[in-house]
């Protein structure tokens, strides 16, 4: 095929994403560098200087990282498991961790609402365990904004790694436990190390996808728990202040291209040394 | 090593986790109380019924759905030509181009909203039924560029170069030829498409007005003020239409394509 005509077919996807993604965007970013004269970047030092915001962002980055963390450690085993499982129990395990995935998040948080709430589960049970006298809140701390991002996210992470996974061969283990490794060391020395490409893909979407949640943050983390997400949107549609919905919009796409990059960066110097 | 207790232990507690919570929900649909309970009290389908009769989870089940085929339509339309080009030889800025179509998965959700709402509907002034819809033909576009691809990539294009030197145009062979050739990936790229655009949240919010709402929208202002199984009850009937789709999915791409 000529490549006028490869070009042609790529033309209506390309004005529409051009036009309906990229100008939109670059409308909101490029008057937040306007200044008096020329380029300034006052705004973002304001924001950078601001403890309220900076409280945000260091909410916003805590939560994204410590759900990373508890979806490493979950994930790993639970792949691997899923990876060397028989075709049949593979088949079931992977739909039980896609079902949730392709499920509505606002139906996923609710469902902690439920488990969290000041009468929901954990609650009637301690209370009738008489562990407690009386109901302690469980919901709109932070605490329920992670567990509600570990439910969002886990399934990803497993998912993205049972590829990864398949490709251990089992001789290496059994060779490793030959030696004399018992299993936890075979584990930690053997699978573990293999499936860090699996493992880079997966972080790079739990932490790029918790950073950026709105839903799960506005349901279960309540007013006092500010993310960034929920502040654009406040920012924007609730005080108008579309100045700092676009400044915040910037720090957002810029921290969450930034964590790409690195750790992709991190991910090939992996590649090369043959791991 | 699969067998050790510790691992099996860990992997039942994870789908506890996984599976526990969406059950409850399931269970708590069925109650025929008042309030929100688990073990629910009673049995009946009280809350099954208010759900059809709310008019505002009605029209918006109407619109989240009116808005998730016909997005996924329009980038059906636009991405099937773009993915065939995108798989054929390689060219100058191949990369590029896919990074482009692939970019509005990258772009936090929220950021996406406030672009489309300032864009679309403050500065061109469309409808809000208009811009919602738009916004989600951008959102949809790289799960269809990305299915659709990898079915491409699976298509041995020498029956396309056969048909076209026994004499059929290139339209004609890509119609009869190729497009046959990689339905289900098409009919796999409408699901996933269907469900993300669905169950869009971060986007949506920003793109809703009087009269105009999806039903996660709604269901979202809906559990900030009220607390009962009204909200199990639509959960249920959300849950059932994912597994019919994840059933769709898995006949024609296979659910193995999730951990590509």
């Amino acid at each position: 095929m000529k490549a006028k005509s490869i070009y042609l077919l790529l033309i209506p996807g390309l004005i529409v994403v051009v036009f309906f993604l990229f100008v939109p965007i670059l409308m909101i970013i490029v008057p937040t560098l306007k200044g008096d004269q020329g380029i300034t970047l006052s705004r973002y030092i304001i924001f950078f200087k601001d403890a309220y915001y900076m409280s945000i962002l260091m909410r916003t980055v805590r939560i994204g990282i410590i759900t990373t963390l508890i979806c490493i450690l979950l994930g790993v085993p639970v792949s691997y498991y899923v990876a060397k499982s028989s075709p049949k129990i593979k088949g079931l395990l992977l739909a039980a961790a896609i079902f949730p995935q392709l499920t509505d998040s606002v139906v996923r948080s609710f469902a902690w609402m439920t488990i969290l709430g000041r009468n929901g589960i954990v609650n009637s049970l301690l209370v009738s365990a008489h562990l407690f006298t009386e109901p302690h809140m469980f919901l709109y701390t932070e605490s329920a904004i992670i567990v509600g991002s570990v439910y969002l996210f886990l399934p990803l992470m497993i998912i993205s790694m049972v590829g990864v996974m398949d490709s251990i061969e089992d001789d290496l283990v059994e060779a490793a436990e030959s030696l004399g490794a018992n299993k936890v060391v075979a584990f930690f020395k053997i699978i573990f190390p293999l499936s860090v490409p699996g493992m880079i893909v997966g972080s790079v979407l739990v932490f790029t996808g918790t950073f950026t949640a709105y839903t799960t943050p506005q349901l279960l983390g309540g007013n006092k728990n500010t993310v960034l997400a929920t502040l654009l949107y406040q920012k924007a549609m609730t005080l108008s202040d579309w100045t700092q919905a676009s400044v915040l919009s910037m720090v957002m796409i810029l921290i969450t291209l930034a964590v790409m990059f690195s750790i992709n960066k991190v991910a090939s110097r992996f590649y090369v040394r043959g791991v | 090593m699969k067998n050790n207790k510790i691992l099996v232990l860990v992997v039942i507690l994870v789908y506890v986790f996984l599976c526990g919570p969406l059950l409850i929900i399931g269970a708590t649909a069925f109650n025929s109380g008042n309030i929100m309970s688990f073990p629910p009290k009673g049995f009946s389908f009280r809350w099954f019924a208010m759900v059809f009769q709310s008019e505002t989870f009605m029209t918006t089940l109407g619109i989240s759905f009116q808005v998730a085929v016909l997005a996924t339509l329009i980038a059906l339309i636009i991405g099937i030509p773009a993915a065939y080009a995108l798989s054929r030889k390689n060219y100058r800025g191949k990369n590029i181009v896919q990074n482009i179509f692939i970019s509005p998965i990258i772009v936090p959700g929220v950021v996406l909203g406030f672009a489309f709402f300032r864009f679309l509907i403050i500065k061109l002034q469309f409808g809000v039924f208009l811009s919602l819809l738009i916004g989600h033909v951008i959102i949809v576009i790289p799960y269809i560029i990305r299915v659709i691809g990898s079915s491409l990539d699976n298509l041995d294009f020498s029956i396309e170069e056969a048909a076209v030197s026994l004499g059929a145009t290139k339209l004609r062979a890509f119609f009869l030829i190729v497009l046959p050739n990689i339905t289900s990936g098409v009919i796999a790229a409408f699901m996933l498409a269907f469900i993300n655009s669905f169950n869009n949240v971060p986007a949506s919010l920003f793109l809703t007005g009087p009269g105009v709402s999806t039903l996660p929208i709604s269901m979202m202002s809906y559990v900030e003020y009220n607390y009962d199984p009204a909200i199990s009850a639509l959960s249920v009937i959300l849950m059932a239409m994912t597994v019919l789709i994840m059933f769709i999915i898995e006949k024609t791409l296979g659910l193995s394509h999730f951990t590509k």
